[in-house]
């Protein structure tokens, strides 16, 4: 179970209809990779987070397969079209089982 | 940089040449998240005699890792600040206290400034005290808790969390007064050569700062922007974790993390960043 996980997101709170606009998500996680060997020479298990999605208004805007060789804390950066007023959601799955979410609202203005 | 060319070697001279593309220092602004201006660039304070611009390690790195410092969401060093700052409203220790107990919230704290000014005299002590040895200070006398390990974790989010408080104010450490005998002695640390390689802070950082050292671009190794996120090591260094790297790279036995060497020498590369402003948690590579 990875510790201190918490989701962070920085996505513009209004924009004009059909804007292309930045978004940049964050997560803390020490995207254990699985290959490490701890200080008593085991290996230590693998725990990333494997997924990561964004949608707008239930429409996906980005699904994103990780593997192990991402660094800690993955970052993502990305642009999308907002057509209209509505919630950027976005999910990260661990491998744990453990799903964070978060929400971002974008008016039209 | 006319120093340099007094002292740089034909060789050294023809492998710059090369790598001039992505040597120097660029012409560059800080601004943070558009509103902390911070200064990069200023003339050299009057103690040091052979440098007249000093300059944040932040104008010799690259463009990509320049441009994750301007905004915290993209400074991977703001998560520390962020766990620090949960630190602050935990109590800890005998007493039942917590950092906010004392000093009051994150927010309304009196703690701005406070990076800027250490390592600082300790007048009940008697001795020159880093901003670490501070906290630990206060873990230990006010808190009734287990002092940090220097270069822990745990330790260097707090520092960051001061650097945080303090950021695009300017250095300003005292050099003078009872902190004078150990400002000397740091001095002539950093001008005295060591290891198997014979190199002395000097070497590297004033007479070759802007070259390239191999693949490393060598900056003025100033303090002002510590701890640093180092992206090679995806964690938070602390200052004195840095002259450990450095000082075991000219292939000598290292002085220990808080060790008086080590705490004389912060002294004194911290006065040589006098004026720059505070700028921690920065991002190098």
């Amino acid at each position: 179970m990875a510790e201190g996980v918490k989701p962070r997101v920085k996505a513009p709170k209004k924009a004009a209809a059909g804007e292309t606009v930045t978004i940049k998500t964050l997560i803390s996680h020490p995207m254990e990779s699985g290959q490490r060997k701890g200080k008593d020479g085991n290996l230590i298990p693998r725990s990333i987070i494997n997924r990561f999605t964004c949608e707008f208004n239930g429409k996906s805007v980005i699904d994103v397969t990780m593997e192990p060789a991402i660094s800690t804390n993955p970052y993502f950066e990305f642009d999308a079209v907002v057509p209209e007023a509505g919630d950027f959601k976005f999910t990260w799955y661990d491998d744990d089982g453990s799903v964070y979410e978060d929400v971002k609202s974008v008016a039209i203005g | 940089m006319k120093f340099k060319a007094m002292t740089a070697l034909a060789g050294l001279l023809a492998i710059s040449a090369v790598g001039a593309a992505n040597a120097d220092p660029v012409e560059d602004e800080l601004v943070i998240n558009d509103e902390i201006e911070i200064v990069t660039r200023t003339a050299a304070p009057e103690h040091m005699e052979y440098i007249d611009e000093i300059m944040s390690g932040w104008l010799f790195r690259e463009d990509d890792t320049r441009d994750m410092e301007r905004d915290d969401f993209d400074n991977p060093g703001m998560l520390a600040v962020e766990a620090a700052m949960e630190v602050w409203e935990t109590a800890d220790g005998t007493e039942g206290k917590s950092c906010a107990d004392c000093h009051g919230s994150v927010e309304e704290a009196d703690i701005a400034g406070v990076r800027a000014v250490y390592p600082k005299w300790h007048e009940a002590s008697g001795e020159v005290r880093t901003l670490e040895m501070a906290i630990n200070d206060c873990r230990t006398e006010q808190m009734g808790a287990e002092p940090w390990g220097y270069t822990s974790a745990d330790l260097t989010n707090m520092s960051a969390l001061m650097s945080y408080m303090s950021r695009g104010l300017p250095m300003n450490v005292a050099i003078d007064g009872p902190v004078q005998a150990t400002w000397e002695r740091g001095k002539e640390i950093y001008y005295t050569r060591y290891g198997q390689l014979e190199l002395a802070c000097a070497n590297c950082h004033e007479d070759n700062y802007g070259n390239m050292i191999r693949a490393d671009h060598l900056s003025q190794g100033q303090t002002n922007a510590f701890p640093a996120y180092r992206l090679k090591d995806a964690a938070l260094v602390p200052i004195h974790k840095r002259f450990q790297g450095c000082i075991r790279d000219t292939r000598a036995e290292t002085f220990s993390p808080g060790s008086p060497e080590f705490v004389a020498l912060e002294l004194y590369v911290a006065s040589r960043g006098n004026g720059l402003s505070v700028e921690g948690p920065s991002v190098r590579n």
